[in-house]
């Protein structure tokens, strides 16, 4: 039976909203299906507003995926603004999809990306909105299966009350076999109704369905164990990996808003994958190993994706996109092309490294050279072992020396503060380097007209990496420090009008940090903030810390003991059962290290360290050089 | 420099693109549609493209009007066919003329609206419109950027009717036409003065006149821009001494390449 949009609902509350145009959908490349032709049907979330989530580069590759399935359609949705939420209530609009306009509660499967823990209240006024029970036991066989998908499931036990299922890992290959257990169980007519699909995902190791496991507490709160409550479910859930980039080269067909948007871009995924193993980094453990695109895919793709969108700006993506084995062939092949047609490359995400200015330097052949940005991350020498971000100070000032000297006039600097060890030696060390980094620009360019910028933010630990176990900072500590890095830039005379000055306070890294590596318990907090109104709390001016932490007292929540406690090494941790492919004894152990200033090189160029990734998932580095060029381009 | 002037409309949902999505969106369809666009000289070069007075947000148009540069001369009708294949539906390009003379944004004298208002009282809209125009001066208020602004909204209001309709006609039914129920549809013509009257103004003054308020928001569109003909208080086309002089009626360099 065809499901009827509501766009003629919705219309009549668009002239009251800001910013209409963000829910009309109409997209370049968007994809409409007829409904009864497809016998799965899939509604993607980014749980944020459409400025943000329509960039979003897992959204859009699912959504492409899916919708090349011919018996699968997939629509996009996105969490709606406090003014069009008010009116949707009074009217009684339920969530819809951008696309068809169509009920979200009439999908098979709602999936929602999560890439930072702070669109979980956006998830719950999505679900409320879309008349969908928010806790999966209350759900009935007309709901659609609410899965989670992203870096923040990882450890989805904050969410695991409001969530059906979740997959961790490379989303491509996982939702094309999701929707075949649905296509299936749905033309044996549903046997065994809703409980008897989530048995089946579960049982493949590949999908995490929180209602088959049971957590059991230590009379002090800790976790005793976590264990499947039915025969059949796997004790672990595994990650997924494509192996393959080559052979899956999307965004083929990149949706073009008519809105604005946060990126403005076609954006290539030049490699997944990082193994420089800084070990703040939750990304770049979770994703490993490094699986590069082939130089003549990257070119292919970034030709057609211009073609299809008209977009003036490529941004070339990865977690450290200089370190693809032939960048400089990259570079070099894609400024060639593009020369003297207005269309400009972005690299983002560079290391400390001189390469990276002849990088920088190919890429703004023919535009301007406003801004370079490098994240040493930590102040001190010592600090940066601990993280191991291996840039020594005279690298860093060298580097940025040559980025002055051949006519970059501002530099950005990337820190963090409350990092495992720290102390505010370590954070009033980055005013020394800023100083330096100044008095060096302005001896090897004779100007005075250069400028440094530091940006700061407090660090989270987070699930799956070395630091899992790290207390957080609190956030009077990081915040004192902040201050204290304030008044020893403005304060200098000589270069403090040289040096600009960001950063965020520490309060809402304190929240991340209880959402980060939370349990089960911290459901109740998530609930109560969004029933007292919170949404948006990744937007400064929706956040309110206040809210979380009286949520947090109501639902008996230690805050505390979530984020500034550090664990010991045979704590069960809430996401020891979900399967990154790290081993464990290898996180703790580089975890001691990281506190005695012990480093680990990059297993991409030295020796197998054993991080446990490849034996145990069955995969391994794929990198270059292939020793093709990247003209002439190829078609894929 | 060629320069190519473009008149398209902006029709049913994406009545709701501001006019800054539309230059992102004419920009981007531009460069799809391998159009020559001429570039500006400087820092940061941007493309040639004008517009002359866009039509608010969530007002739809079939009179919209923009001025391309291109670099080597094109075809206006293959113009036309490229970039309405590049732009969303909804965002059509009507028609494509190259420029001759003047400026085109100096032609645009007034515009003629309609406003469809779903379930309203045709007989209170007949006697708010008789007062409105009997009024020497409405002064309604209006919040813009800069905080409320009152101006007049009469002067500029060369005619004004309010017209009966049941259900709804024409290809673009929207969502507030509903079949079989009453609508009253106001057409008006307005002349363009500092600030702008916009028809939500003169909905405004309606209320304010003869306590009329429509029941749900208003759809409104814009018909036409152009020339006013002081005596009839009529709209001509703004395209016609661009299109008289290709035709060979007049002076300038005119060129052969203007072929459907």
């Amino acid at each position: 039976m065809p499901v009827e949009s509501i766009f003629h609902r919705l219309e009549a509350l668009l002239p009251k909203v800001q910013k209409p145009i963000q829910y009309v959908g109409g997209e370049l490349n968007s994809t409409v299906k007829d409904w009864d032709s497809a016998d799965v049907r899939w509604a993607l979330m980014y749980p944020d507003a459409y400025e943000v989530g329509l960039p979003n580069q897992g959204v859009a590759i699912l959504y492409e995926i899916l919708n090349e399935l011919p018996a699968t359609l997939a629509e996009r949705t996105y969490a709606v603004w406090p003014d069009l939420e008010a009116l949707m209530r009074a009217e009684g609009v339920p969530q819809f999809t951008v696309d068809a306009h169509r009920p979200v509660r009439a999908f098979d499967v709602l999936g929602v990306s999560f890439s930072t823990e702070l669109g979980y209240t956006n998830m719950l006024t999505a679900l409320d909105l879309a008349g969908i029970p928010l806790r999966a036991v209350e759900r009935g066989d007309d709901d659609p299966i609410v899965l989670a998908g992203g870096h923040a499931a990882f450890n989805p036990e904050p969410i695991a009350d409001f969530l059906d299922a979740a997959v961790l890992g490379d989303g491509e290959q996982i939702a094309i076999a999701i929707s075949e257990v649905i296509r299936e169980w749905k033309a044996e007519g549903r046997p065994g109704g809703r409980d008897e699909l989530l048995m089946r995902l579960a049982e493949s190791g590949g999908v995490y369905v929180p209602k088959f496991y049971d957590v059991d507490y230590h009379a002090d709160g800790r976790i005793q164990r976590v264990a499947p409550n039915r025969p059949g479910v796997p004790w672990r859930v595994h990650k997924h990996t494509v192996m393959d980039l080559d052979e899956w080269p999307y965004p083929k067909k990149p949706l073009v808003p008519l809105a604005e948007t946060v990126h403005e871009r076609f954006s290539v995924e030049i490699f997944r994958g990082c193994t420089r193993g800084c070990r703040f980094c939750q990304a770049g453990m979770i994703t490993r190993p490094v699986r590069e695109r082939s130089i003549t895919t990257i070119g292919a793709m970034v030709e057609n994706g211009i073609k299809e969108s008209g977009f003036t700006e490529v941004g070339l993506l990865s977690l450290s996109s200089a370190d693809h084995s032939e960048i400089g062939e990259v570079a070099k092949g894609l400024a060639d092309r593009y020369e003297g047609t207005n269309t400009s490359l972005s690299l983002p995400s560079t290391r400390v490294d001189a390469f990276n200015i002849d990088l920088a330097n190919e890429f703004s052949r023919n535009g301007r050279r406003s801004g370079l940005t490098f994240a040493p991350e930590g102040g001190s020498e010592r600090m940066r072992k601990v993280i191991n971000k291996m840039v020594t100070e005279e690298d860093l000032i060298r580097t940025v020396s040559t980025a002055y000297s051949q006519g970059w006039r501002q530099v950005k600097l990337y820190f963090m503060c409350g990092l495992p060890t720290e102390t505010d030696e370590d954070v009033l060390g980055i005013a020394d380097l800023a100083k330096k980094v100044i008095k060096a620009g302005r001896e090897i360019t004779g100007s005075r007209d250069i400028r440094c910028t530091v940006s700061i933010g407090g660090f989270v630990p987070k699930p799956h990496t070395p630091f899992q176990w790290a207390g957080q900072a609190d956030h009077e500590t990081v915040d004192r420090r902040l201050r204290a890095l304030r008044d020893a830039l403005r304060g200098d005379k000589q270069f403090g009008r040289a040096i600009g000055y960001r950063y965020h306070d520490g309060k809402p890294s304190i929240v991340e940090g209880l959402l980060s590596r939370g349990d089960r318990r911290v459901g109740a907090v998530i609930r109560g903030v969004w029933e007292d109104g919170g949404r948006f709390d990744g937007w400064s001016e929706h956040f309110s810390y206040e809210r979380w932490m009286a949520a947090a007292e109501r639902a008996g929540v230690d805050v505390g003991w979530y984020t500034v406690r550090e664990r010991e090494e045979n704590e069960v941790l809430p996401w020891d059962h979900l399967d990154a492919g790290l081993d464990r004894e290898w996180l703790w152990q580089d975890w001691r290290d990281a506190v005695s200033g012990g480093e680990v090189e990059d297993c991409r160029w030295t020796p197998c360290y054993d991080c446990g990734v490849c034996p145990t998932m069955g995969t391994e580095i794929q990198i270059g050089p292939t020793g093709r060029k990247l003209l002439p381009l190829t078609v894929v | 420099m060629q320069r190519l002037r473009v008149r398209y409309a902006k029709r049913g949902r994406l009545r709701f693109t501001s006019h800054r999505d539309i230059t992102r969106a004419v920009e981007r369809a531009v460069r799809r549609a391998g159009i020559p666009v001429a570039y500006s000289a400087g820092f940061s070069p941007h493309p040639k493209i004008s517009y002359a007075g866009a039509a608010p947000t969530g007002v739809a148009s079939e009179a919209e009007y923009l001025e391309i540069g291109v670099t080597t001369p094109c075809d206006p009708e293959h113009v036309r066919a490229d970039l309405d294949g590049s732009l969303p539906p909804g965002l059509d390009v009507l028609e494509v003329v190259e420029a001759v003379s003047g400026g085109l944004a100096d032609r645009l004298e007034a515009s003629e609206w309609e406003a469809r208002l779903p379930g309203a009282d045709p007989e209170l809209a007949g006697v708010a419109v008789e007062k409105f125009l009997a009024a020497g001066a409405v002064e309604v208020e209006r919040l813009t950027k800069k905080g409320p602004r009152r101006f007049d909204a009469r002067e500029a209001v060369l005619s004004l009717a309010a017209l009966a309709r049941t259900g709804p006609e024409g290809t673009d039914r929207t969502a507030a036409q509903v079949p079989g129920q009453s609508c009253v549809i106001l057409r008006m013509v307005v002349r363009h003065m500092t600030p702008a009257v916009r028809p939500d103004d003169v909905l405004t003054g309606l209320r304010l006149v003869a306590d009329f308020a429509p029941p749900v928001p208003p759809e409104v569109t814009r018909l036409a821009q152009g020339p006013l003909d002081a005596s009839t208080g009529a709209l001509a086309d703004p395209f016609d001494p661009d299109r008289d002089t290709t035709r060979g009626g007049g002076p300038g360099p005119v060129s052969e390449q203007v072929a459907g």
